[in-house]
């Protein structure tokens, strides 16, 4: 199972990977909300996967979950989708003040 | 347990919250700020002396002990950090009642200072590596927010990329927490540095370590500083030098403390390249302040080069380069907010940012021009200002460790900043007066008076090293001894 979520993570960084290289804001932003779900996904993995019971006191005879992980995952995702609104209200708001969403554009200073 | 630590991040967030709700009543906003920053400022002096009698403070968030909750940790340096930026916060908010603008106060600015200052207090002082991750990000929306504010198309523009730059290095962040819990099973830093200590620092870890040493050397500006200087040059003085001052001293602060208390195991690997790339973010540094002739552009420039010198102390790893890290950090805070704010004060005085439109400001603008000679010559380390004290103790660590490239590099890069900034003074104040009274495009009403602090507490970390010698040893003992750290947050449960 570890297997396949770590292929499926090394894909979701690819594309995320592609999309932040390209020079639309709006590929960027959809790139690095990508990104942020494979990083979550590696959080949950590294925790390890499903091994057994819910994590309660009174089921001792299971080995369980450790939670830690997805507790850290809730946190990672509040802050993830947070951070991706703002940008995007952002990237709208460049669009509209400087009428171009191409990052070449967006250089400021010509000689550097 | 010592529930002073909480203080500095509570006491801005609830003040925060209520000036959010009285969003129209700009005076009690801005007493409001100025009470919050004095509170934290008290709360923070009162914790170092409990730090001197005591040793290391620690509160366990919800009573949950080491390491299964959240742990506040407050070391010496640590609080030294917090005291700084209380400092800082306050000059930069006085600076910013006669310069911000209503626009801006009417649009949360104060609150978003102060979740910024929330931000920056809970990051230095978080004993839990996730919930420093946490912490700088509070710091950051905080910072996009005042990045923005206004929405000139500067800022815009400018925003856009650092916001980019900060995602993506936080995804970064949190790949390097989920790799460390998978090998340690662990978040707290005090148990990091014991796991560690005992399975042995291996490649994995030393890579793993890499890994977080980019996420700081991005927040920092530590060698991949490239997104810095035009972000830092686009928002209003009081921002830009709120940001100048403590954004990037946060990634400092990441650096030095996961590489002094977990990650120590392997000086020649990890430090040696610390060093390496405090060299070369100095000698880039330098080379764009020098080249430069706009005023934001060289002091961002040297913002870089500050980064670089004080990482190169720490490179050294020896008890006298910590020490001028220690030194050159406090310095370096608060040289960078006055010449900030110095900058920005020409910049509105002139109506431009260009240095070869402006001369002559000498003759209207005496206070001005003697203040900034001042920061200019703490800035290179001229003694008896503060720079000195640091830059002496820096590079004799450097010379200890055997170093000398870092050391010769750090002192070649110190002339380069000083002709830097002297350039701005010699083009601003010297020359010609082509200003008068009338055609000038601000005035300096209410703009000196947190300068004049800033300058004061410049020439008093100068002169005054030897009265913050005893707190400086004590911060420096705990990042040379990381078993003072662990023993204060585990001690009940090992």
């Amino acid at each position: 199972m570890e297997t396949i979520m770590c292929v499926v993570i090394g894909i979701l960084f690819a594309i995320g990977t592609y999309l932040i290289l390209s020079k639309t804001l709006l590929r960027i932003l959809l790139g690095i909300s990508i990104i942020g779900h494979g990083v979550n996904l590696l959080i949950m993995t590294m925790g390890g996967l499903k091994k057994g019971g819910a994590p309660l006191l009174g089921w001792k005879e299971y080995s369980f979950t450790d939670p830690l992980p997805q507790a850290l995952l809730l946190t990672a995702i509040v802050i993830n989708f947070a951070t991706t609104a703002l940008f995007l209200v952002l990237s709208y708001r460049t669009y509209e003040e400087l009428g171009t969403d191409n990052s070449e554009q967006l250089r400021g200073y010509e000689n550097e | 347990m010592n529930n002073t630590i909480v203080l500095p991040i509570v006491i801005p967030i609830i003040a925060g919250m209520v000036m959010v709700i009285c969003k129209n009543m700009i005076k009690l906003q801005r007493y409001l700020s100025i009470a919050v920053t004095l509170l934290i400022g008290a709360a923070a002096a009162f914790l170092l002396e409990q730090i001197k009698r005591e040793g290391v403070q620690t509160l366990y968030l919800g009573g949950w002990e080491a390491p299964f909750g959240i742990t506040l940790v407050a070391d010496m340096f640590a609080v030294l950090l917090v005291l700084t930026t209380a400092l800082i916060t306050f000059c930069c908010l006085c600076y910013a009642f006669s310069s911000i603008g209503a626009d801006r106060e009417q649009h949360y600015f104060y609150p978003l200072t102060l979740f910024l200052m929330a931000g920056v207090n809970g990051s230095f002082l978080t004993g839990d590596i996730f919930n420093l991750f946490v912490f700088f990000e509070v710091m950051l929306v905080a910072s996009y927010v005042l990045i923005t504010l206004g929405g000139t198309k500067m800022q815009l523009r400018e925003s856009v990329k650092y916001i980019l730059i900060n995602m993506i290095s936080s995804s970064l962040f949190l790949i390097a927490i989920a790799f460390l819990y998978a090998m340690l099973g662990t978040l707290n830093m005090a148990h990091l540095s014991v796991r560690v200590a005992q399975a042995g620092q291996g490649g994995l870890m030393t890579a793993v370590a890499f890994l977080f040493l980019i996420v700081f050397s991005i927040k920092a500006g530590l060698f991949l500083f490239f997104w810095l200087p035009g972000p830092y040059s686009a928002p209003p003085t009081a921002i830009a030098a709120l940001f100048a001052s403590l954004l990037t001293k946060v990634g400092v602060y990441g650096i030095i403390r996961l590489f002094s208390l977990v990650f120590y195991h392997e000086p020649n690997v990890t430090h040696l390249f610390i060093g390496i790339l405090a060299a070369v973010s100095m000698v880039l540094g330098a080379m764009g302040a020098v080249a430069y002739w706009d005023i934001r552009r060289i002091l961002t420039y040297n913002v870089v080069v500050g980064v670089g010198f004080i990482l190169a102390g720490f490179a050294s790893f020896t008890l006298e380069g910590m020490r001028g890290a220690v030194y050159y950090l406090l310095h370096d805070m608060n040289v960078k907010a006055l010449l900030f704010l110095l900058g920005g004060t020409i910049i509105h005085l002139t109506g431009t940012d260009k240095l070869k439109e402006m001369s002559g400001l000498i003759r209207l603008h005496p206070q001005l021009g003697w203040m900034f000679f001042l920061a200019a010559l703490a800035l290179s380390g001229i003694p008896p200002l503060s720079g000195f004290i640091g830059k002496l103790f820096v590079t004799t660590g450097t010379f200890q460790a055997g170093y000398f490239w870092l050391g010769g590099i750090g002192l070649f890069t110190g002339l380069l900043v000083l002709y830097s900034v002297m350039k701005i003074f010699m083009q601003v104040f010297w020359g010609y007066t082509n200003y008068t009274a009338e055609t000038e495009k601000g005035t300096t009403k209410g703009l000196l008076w947190p300068l004049g602090i800033l300058t004061a507490v410049v020439l008093f970390l100068g002169l005054g090293a030897e009265a913050l010698s005893e707190y400086v040893d004590l911060a420096v003992a705990v990042l040379s001894d990381p078993r003072l750290y662990v023993d204060a947050v585990l001690s009940s449960n090992l």
